[in-house]
């Protein structure tokens, strides 16, 4: 472990992902400015001008043209980020699909915030969870530390031979975006040995002009490339696993996998939760096995691919899970109840409930997770909301 | 190793005559060469002749480069009817590559 020459910092999430792209020598930037993510983009602008980052900074009229000139500058073989939220994200839509489909490892920024209307910029994940069927990585983040470490991690993730594509990393608006947590920040040298120089072998070459995803038939190679990403996302599995443990041993940080456990070794009742309301849960599950409550917390990191091994193998045998979602699908509930659900099929019968909580940045408190907690050790099923004034 | 939508095939080489219902046919005796239908062509599928051996409405006329369809990219849409101001192109529905 080579963790000696890393310093501490106090800083926001959104700095830490301003760090992160720092060290990950990223070349280009282009973004357009949006809250709560604006602190990201500010950062990296002042990291530019003060010549602290060997970068080029591209301030657009939108999002979809941000994303549009990230994806040029990757295809001629820049490293390169932008970061966005909410209806920014949603904007960017079209673009995320070519991103992916044009098999373009860019690493993308979104601060979860809520979509209107009506107005609001507060947390929620339904922006990003719109984005789950584009092609792209995407992984929740817990802590700010999280955050930094993700962005370098998840270049050499969407980097990687078998992978090749884009991988966007999320943070819950304000409560990690916005509150500062003391964060180890790695020295460059050390990044520079973990994440190799971009290479990509297919970039525009003026000598050599070639048609960038043009015109299939249905006869063309259409479906066969689709098939390519499909496999190529399933491949991830097995780099990210690979990622963490090398990040491991070069920084002492350890992530563990797709999903993260906590304990889970004995329980017979789980929460399933993403992003900082794992946080809470962590606490609330403290509490509950203090009062000699059974209970642990399947944290899910990675949306894309959908860790669907590990949750069957984490719940399997249980009496119960509650799945929580900070977002909305109009389906029942959230995706992650749907995608749980679809996982457990014919491989595990656990009794579940899908929560939906915390939309708009509402609070999700202890009281309400211990609520929670009580429906599903009471054997409740189906779709639950919490905390919404006016009854579930 | 992944695969990757780049080609260095043309996007001319992709042909889309099975698209086309009805065809053009340019009426070559009444065409001034104004290139209208050139112009207005929303597939490149019209392409400008080299020969000189075609029907012409006064010999001076035929001595100009003249508007040819492309039959393999023609997607019969009629714009190139409808804007002709001599009414010179007629859409059939004859169809394929045999006008």
């Amino acid at each position: 472990m080579k963790s000696m020459a890393q310093t501490k910092a106090l800083v926001t999430g959104n700095e830490a992902a301003a760090i992160g792209v720092k060290l990950s020598d990223v070349r280009f930037i282009s973004a357009y400015p949006i809250t709560p993510q604006t602190t990201i983009v500010e950062k990296l602008a002042e990291m530019v001008a003060n010549e602290e980052l060997d970068a080029r900074y591209v301030e657009v009229e939108s999002e979809h043209s941000a994303m549009t000139a990230v994806f040029s500058s990757e295809l001629t073989g820049v490293r390169s980020y932008t970061a966005t939220s909410s209806h920014g994200l949603l904007y960017m839509h079209e673009m995320l699909h070519w991103t992916a489909g044009m098999r373009l490892p860019i690493v993308v920024s979104v601060v979860n915030r809520a979509i209107g209307p009506p107005w609001n910029i507060w947390a929620d994940q339904t922006d990003s969870m719109n984005q789950k069927d584009t092609g792209w990585l995407q992984v929740y983040c817990e802590s700010n530390q999280e955050v930094l470490d993700t962005i370098i991690m998840g270049y050499r993730i969407a980097e990687d031979r078998s992978v090749k594509l884009p991988l966007m990393s999320m943070e819950d608006a304000f409560i990690l975006s916005h509150t500062s947590e003391p964060v180890t920040v790695p020295d460059i040298s050390q990044v520079r040995d973990f994440l190799p120089e971009f290479d990509l072998d297919f970039t525009v070459d003026f000598k050599n002009p070639m048609g960038y995803g043009s015109y299939s038939t249905p006869d063309g190679p259409f479906m066969e490339l689709k098939k390519d990403m499909a496999d190529s996302m399933n491949k991830a599995r097995a780099v990210i696993e690979k990622t963490y443990r090398d990040f491991s041993e070069s920084f002492g940080r350890d992530y563990a996998g797709l999903t993260d456990n906590y304990m889970m070794e004995d329980a017979e009742f789980a929460l399933v939760a993403t992003g900082t309301l794992a946080s809470t849960a962590k606490h609330v599950v403290n509490l509950l096995r203090n009062e000699g409550k059974k209970v642990g917390l399947v944290r899910v990191k990675f949306f894309r691919p959908f860790p669907s091994e590990e949750i069957v193998s984490s719940l399997k045998g249980l009496k119960g899970a509650g799945v929580i979602d900070r977002s909305l699908a109009f389906s029942d509930g959230g995706s992650l109840y749907s995608e749980v659900s679809a996982s457990l099929y014919r491989k595990a019968d656990v009794p579940l409930t899908g929560f939906v909580a915390g939309l708009g940045g509402r609070d999700v408190r202890v009281e309400e997770f211990r609520k929670m907690y009580e429906m599903v050790e009471e054997g409740s099923e189906g779709i639950r909301w919490i905390n919404t004034k006016g009854g579930e | 190793m992944v695969l990757v939508p780049v080609t260095q095939k043309g996007s001319r080489e992709n042909r889309t005559d099975s698209w086309r219902i009805q065809t053009p046919r340019i009426d070559y005796s009444t065409c001034i060469r104004c290139m209208i239908c050139w112009k207005f062509c929303p597939d490149n599928a019209i392409t400008v002749s080299e020969s000189n051996a075609l029907e012409a409405p006064s010999e001076r006329i035929g001595k100009l480069e003249a508007p040819e369809i492309d039959l393999e990219h023609c997607k019969g849409c009629g714009i190139c009817a409808y804007e002709c101001p001599e009414d010179s192109i007629e859409m059939s529905l004859e169809g394929g590559l045999s006008q």
